[in-house]
């Protein structure tokens, strides 16, 4: 693998959810500490499995893998790392301050700018010369998806360029208060960061058009803020003796390989990785280790068990949906399972139906116009799409607050205000207000969401959260009717969440994950969908038949532990764009 | 030199700008309280989210927030001594504190806005 040639202290891999960047980081730390390099593994994703994939528990605390020597690994936990930030705030005053204001402090320090800050800090004194990681070689990081990522290795710029400068009050960046005194801490990490020879960075991505498209999209941002050291590994390729055997076999790899043809102009200059698709699951050392080998896959045995899968289709459940003539439908899950893909088959159903549609989407990566592209005029004329974009919104929300806000302050106060609105929050706020101008119209008909990835997501609901706190605030105690978008959010009757994912153990786990957030705030989702499934479908390749049944598992976890109701989504031959390949998802 | 501490409510940032809407009177308030430290002045600020051990530790905000509560906040001591409670100054508040003598015309107060737009704006009323 080019990527692991004379490597550099740190390694980092990014990509979207289930891409495989987990697996691919872990055997190449594995592989570095085989060949006589202490290396620390790390992961910084939310729904970190590090652990999981090495048979161990490992947290928040440098854990030696015994299987491995030479190999420790730490998983940084964003959600405790805040928590352990708001107890050193608030637990001194405790019993000091009245009750009521150490609940406020707690329900401010709740947000999501106090995870990210508290996550970052962790994730910096891995950075910089430390006795902490003095002893090992490399450090390699397997990092949350790309949207997180790019936020996260964003942060570093944003603040030393603030903390430099130095002026007026922390403002935004008030919760590092708390933090201040490692402002060298921070820079040191920027450096390390920028540096190609300390630095290089790995996206994994597969062999999928809008998957490319996305890494792209990463490569130039993350370059543009100075990781110029990139290498592209394409992951879980379908090898083309599969292809000879089966009619499924033979479209994924014919897709696969058109996909490859077709990359992106930008991503062909980076030195270039492929890793075959393997049939059996990637955990446990035996199966790391063979992961970056590229050795054909020889069955040892033909299997000649049929699967049975009494899949619920998603058509019985816009059954469900489409009966109550109207409400919101939010596809929610990690990036790359397919949340806009599967909006689209529900919106093209309930059309389908005769029922008034809106489709909207606030994917950072717009796949909507690709999946309707040119199948819109005149076929389904009750369907409606829109898009809710990310930075355009963040762009007009900044016009607007320094129009109407900053229209009258001095040139100073002026500045000072333009410096808050570079916070990462500002682009939370103004998606949100957005967001909650379309589900006012699910009242009168359907409106289908899908939602950017899990942290995205999350904070969304976190702003809809406060809108609500703030709403009850500021209504009292009058019994005047009033309804927020939470209360719309928590209430099945007008808003129905659905959960995407595929059936593999990555994506079920952090599906779970993501439902349990919900459920903390109040949200239970209605259903699953799992997308992509190969067991849904009939094969006769050997290869695809082994993942077929290792999927069985996970569709189980899901059927039996997870979901309340669920549709099983197989996967097509074709890819699903298009007005007639959606309504064959559904079938 | 007389000291001004100001005690704010809980909040993420002191420009409020991550709150559901922009609070313009925190906006102009930042502005005011750069203007003053240019001109001499002795400001210290703290948010009751981030240092909440200053608000424990001094009796007078302590005794504060017990008896009224932090909706009553922000709090402004001057030199240890209630200046203010329950909203911001203004420029000439803060010009007589700090004893900023300018004449009254230099002090340039930004112009007085219209309350922060809550879930009335737009016109129709909730």
């Amino acid at each position: 693998m080019k990527f692991l040639e004379n490597p550099p202290r740190f390694l980092f891999f990014t990509g979207k959810g289930g891409v495989g960047k987990t697996s691919i980081a872990c055997a190449s730390a594995i592989q570095l500490a085989e060949a006589g390099k202490q290396v620390l593994l790390v992961s910084t994703d939310p729904a970190s499995n590090v652990g999981q994939v090495f048979g161990i528990t490992i947290g928040n605390n440098i854990t030696a893998i015994p299987a491995v020597p030479n190999l420790a690994a730490l998983e940084i936990d964003p959600q405790a790392a805040a928590q352990l930030y708001r107890d050193k705030i608030v637990g001194p005053v405790r019993g000091l301050l009245p009750e009521a204001v150490v609940k406020g402090i707690e329900e401010q320090l709740s947000g999501a700018c106090t995870t990210e800050i508290a996550a970052f800090d962790e994730f910096t004194a891995l950075l910089i010369d430390s006795p902490l990681t003095a002893e090992y070689d490399h450090i390699v990081f397997d990092t949350a998806p790309t949207g997180h990522t790019i936020r996260l290795l964003q942060l570093p710029g944003a603040w030393s360029g603030f903390l430099e400068e130095g002026k007026g009050d922390a403002s935004c960046l008030g919760p590092l208060a708390g933090l201040e005194k490692q402002r060298e801490q921070y820079k040191a990490a920027v450096d390390a960061l920028a540096d190609a020879e300390k630095t290089r960075l790995i996206l994994v991505a597969r062999a999928q058009q809008s998957t490319l498209r996305e890494v792209a999209r990463t490569h130039e941002e993350l370059a543009s803020i100075g990781l110029k050291q990139q290498y592209l590994v394409i992951n879980a390729l379908l090898p083309k003796t599969e292809a000879e055997t089966d009619a499924l076999a033979a479209a994924i790899y014919k897709r696969e390989q058109a996909a490859l043809h077709n990359i992106p102009e930008v991503l062909k200059a980076l030195p270039q990785d492929m890793v075959v698709l393997k049939a059996f699951d990637l955990v446990g050392l035996d199966a790391l280790r063979q992961l970056l080998k590229n050795t054909p896959w020889h069955p040892q045995k033909t299997i000649n068990t049929t699967l049975v899968l009494d899949k619920p289709s998603l058509s019985k459940l816009v059954d469900n949906i489409a009966a109550d003539g109207h409400g919101l439908i939010m596809l929610m899950g990690k990036g790359g399972v397919g949340k806009t893909t599967i909006a689209a088959a529900v919106a093209v159903e309930l059309a389908h139906r005769g029922l008034s549609v809106h489709l909207t989407t606030s994917d950072p990566a717009a796949h909507l116009s690709e999946t309707l592209s040119g199948t819109l005029n005149g076929v389904l004329d009750k369907l409606t799409v829109s898009r809710i974009d990310p930075h355009a919104e963040t762009e007009r929300y900044r016009q607007h607050v320094l129009e109407t806000k900053g229209a009258l302050l001095d040139a100073q106060g002026r500045a000072l205000l333009e410096e808050d609105l570079r916070s990462p929050c500002t682009e939370e706020i103004a998606v949100f207000q957005a967001f909650s101008r379309i589900i006012r119209e699910a009242g009168k008909k359907f409106v289908v969401m899908d939602t950017a990835p899990t942290g995205h997501t999350l904070l969304l609901l976190d702003a809809t959260g406060a809108y609500h706190r703030e709403v009850s605030r500021q209504m009292g105690n009058t019994s005047l009717h009033f309804t927020t978008p939470m209360m719309q959010l928590q209430n099945q009757q007008q808003t129905k969440v659905l959960i995407v994912t595929l059936a593999e153990k990555t994506p079920v786990l952090e599906a779970a994950n993501l439902q349990a957030d919900l459920r903390r705030a109040g949200i239970e989702p209605w259903a699953w969908v799992i997308n992509n499934s190969i067991a849904a479908t009939f094969t006769s390749s050997q290869l695809l038949h082994q993942r077929a049944l290792n999927e069985l598992t996970e569709i189980d976890t899901v059927a039996t532990k997870h979901a309340k109701r669920y549709a099983i989504v197989p996967m097509l031959k074709d890819e699903p764009i298009g007005v007639q390949r959606l309504l064959d998802l559904s079938a | 030199m007389k000291l001004i501490q100001i005690f704010d409510p809980a909040m993420c940032c002191n420009t409020g700008v991550c709150g559901v809407d922009v609070d313009q009177q925190l906006v102009s308030f930042s502005a005011d309280i750069d203007w003053a430290k240019q001109n001499g002045a002795q400001i210290e600020r703290f948010n009751l989210a981030q240092q909440p051990m200053i608000f424990a530790d001094t009796q007078a905000v302590r005794e504060f927030l017990e008896r009224s509560g932090q909706e009553a906040l922000p709090l402004i001591l001057v030199d240890g001594k209630f200046a203010l409670a329950g909203r911001y100054p203004n420029r000439i508040e803060l010009s007589r504190w700090a004893e900023i003598n300018l004449p009254v015309s230099e002090i340039e107060p930004i112009a007085e806005v219209k309350p922060s737009e809550g879930c009335c704006s737009g016109g129709k009323c909730c």
